[in-house]
């Protein structure tokens, strides 16, 4: 037990994001209730659309809680989004109903993550990232030995067409809203805590982290879990809108290639960055997603022109020239003056 | 002044390391009693930092043993040695880049001291008013000078409520009336019961605040006891104070 001397500080007081950041809150609060109700008021379309733009959401979100705050820079997140569609799969073959299904095997997920991240934490940077595509590439060769899989040839989550279109698509949606608000809530509490001060601590300095008492591999297997956890999520809302299942297309590391673009244009280590990169990638497939390969030859140019100048992405430059903060993180301390 | 207790709090025995075919450490014996200041000097390359992250859990010796409060903790990590009651600052400042001051202690506070909530914060400033830096407090770490980057990491160090505090050329740089603030504070440590093992080549601030000094030269101790014996001795002067000793003295 540790004995401490008398503390007899100045009185202070301190400033946390959530009362800075209480107008921002309120307005996404709102945001998400009107987005609530689109199903009721907008064309099939829309509703599709905004469906596949809260998995960009979750995805980017997901890689920035690893990659900004914690320093992990993982390009095998497709592991988690292929297992959560898998998962999601199985569950319902063993006759469980689809959306407890993708929750559940969003679980499933982390499961799995907890027993990756034992031996994937022991590696550091760019060994990191190679072992987790290695462990992405290793895990849909795994998948594709399942007999209801049948190899590269894939299967359907066929009991999804056991409901009307329209109920299927409102259903999906509101799923994929609830898991992002969800996981939305979730970063945001944690990037705010104890752990997550703790991962970002990490992230700077590991040996002087250590050296501060943070347990460095336990804090570093909560980030892994939760951005797996939400990852999966992503794959099982994929998998609700498009029925198939193909391991290569789930398992591609094009998702991490995404996830990436994301978070560089929209602004690394910023809770804000992440969804404004996925509404720009979401507005960047739409008008050009038709010009094949050029579009892709386009992402990528867009995305070296970010890395050269505009690193900070698209918020982080707004934060830096312009002062702008919504949800501002972190504490901010107030002594008070003697009299 | 603060009796010393004889037993030791911390001790390392027959301590080597080696990197590869290069040892920096040969067989040193070290120890700290209760509420003493023990001074370490030596030249560069002596081994003093590798000794530093060996007691606190960063270095994992090749052999030897290291025991705290009694306990052999030689495996136990940096992490697990700080919850103990062991802090350190580093030769080079390592403040957390991404956060600002204030960020750095109460995550020190929360952390090492395993504080949460309001406790963490007033220890946070405690710490912040101990080093001086509380008009600092809101600023990016990134945005500090060396000179207040080197009291952050006293303050970060003294955020996680030490028994036994590491110090590695915290002095250096300093002006002479900010060391004269240092001492004062490392004394007030003292006398509040922290066993304090300072690096320091600033002898006159050294020998202000230690009871006892040790001299390593090429991974050993050359020369431990009473600061003016360690100043005397010949192999001392030879290896490291040189003309410095008469400065000093």
């Amino acid at each position: 037990m540790k004995q401490f001397v008398q503390v007899n500080s100045a009185a202070f007081t301190t400033e946390r994001w959530y009362q800075v950041g209480r107008p921002a809150l309120l307005m996404g609060a709102l945001l998400l209730v009107v987005l609530a109700t689109v199903p009721f008021w907008s064309s099939g379309l829309v509703v599709d659309k905004l469906t596949t733009l809260f998995v960009y959401i979750l995805l980017a979100v997901m890689w920035n809680l690893l990659a900004g705050y914690a320093g992990l820079v993982s390009v095998g997140q497709q592991a988690f989004f292929g297992l959560g569609a898998y998962f999601a799969l199985r569950l319902v073959e063993m006759g469980m109903s689809p959306y407890p299904a993708f929750f559940v095997g969003a679980l499933g997920c982390a499961v799995i993550a907890l027993f990756i991240s034992v031996f994937a934490l022991r590696f550091k940077d760019g060994e990191f990232a190679i072992a987790m595509w290695v462990t992405a590439e290793v895990i849909r060769i795994l998948v594709m030995f399942d007999p209801i899989v049948q190899g590269e040839t894939g299967t359907s989550l066929l009991v999804m067409n056991q409901y009307e279109p329209e109920f299927r698509r409102n259903s999906n949606f509101w799923f994929g809203l609830v898991a992002m608000a969800g996981m939305l809530g979730l970063v945001l509490w944690l990037i705010n805590s104890r752990i997550g001060a703790a991962a970002q601590a990490i992230r700077d300095d590991e040996e002087a982290a250590n050296s501060v008492g943070i347990r460095v591999m336990r804090v570093k297997q909560i980030i892994f879990v939760v951005a797996a956890f939400g990852c999966a999520l992503a794959g099982a809302i994929w998998l609700a809108s498009s029925v198939t299942f193909q391991p290569r297309t789930y398992f591609g590391v094009q998702w991490t290639v995404f996830m990436l673009f994301m978070v560089l244009v929209g602004g690394l280590r910023t809770f804000e960055g992440p969804i404004i990169g996925a509404i720009a990638f979401f507005l960047l497939q739409e008008f050009l997603g038709d010009y094949g390969v050029w579009y892709l030859s386009g992402l990528g140019v867009v995305a070296i022109l970010f890395a050269l100048y505009v690193p900070n992405g698209i918020w982080g430059e707004l934060q830096q020239r312009r002062g702008l903060h919504l949800l501002p993180t972190g504490v901010r301390l107030k002594l008070m003056k003697k009299d | 002044m603060m009796t010393i207790l004889s037993t030791p709090v911390i001790t390392g025995s027959g301590i080597d390391k080696h990197y590869g075919a290069f040892q920096v450490l040969h067989g040193v014996d070290f120890s700290a009693n209760k509420g003493e200041a023990v001074g370490i000097v030596g030249p560069n390359g002596a081994g003093k930092t590798t000794l530093f992250g060996v007691l606190a859990g960063a270095t994992a010796p090749s052999a030897g043993s290291v025991i705290y409060q009694g306990e052999d903790i030689t495996t136990t990590n940096a992490a697990q040695r700080c919850h103990a009651g062991i802090a350190r600052t580093h030769q080079v400042p390592r403040p957390f880049l991404g956060m600002t001051v204030f960020e750095n202690l109460l995550t020190a506070a929360q952390n090492g001291a395993g504080l949460s909530g309001d406790d963490a914060e007033k220890y946070a400033v405690h710490a912040l008013q101990q080093a001086d830096i509380a008009h600092l407090a809101n600023r990016p770490t990134s945005a500090l000078g060396l000179l207040d980057r080197k009291r952050l990491e006293l303050a970060r160090a003294l955020a996680t409520a030490p028994k036994v505090l590491l110090l590695d050329e915290i002095g250096g740089g300093l002006t002479e009336g900010e060391l004269h603030q240092l001492i004062a504070l490392i004394s007030e440590l003292k006398a509040d019961g922290l066993t304090i093992i300072w690096i320091e080549h600033i002898l006159h601030a050294l020998l202000k605040v230690i009871d006892r000094l040790v001299c390593m030269s090429e991974g050993r101790v050359i020369a431990e006891g009473a600061p003016s014996d360690v100043m005397n001795n010949p192999d001392v002067m030879k290896a490291y104070l040189g003309s410095e000793l008469e400065k000093v003295l």
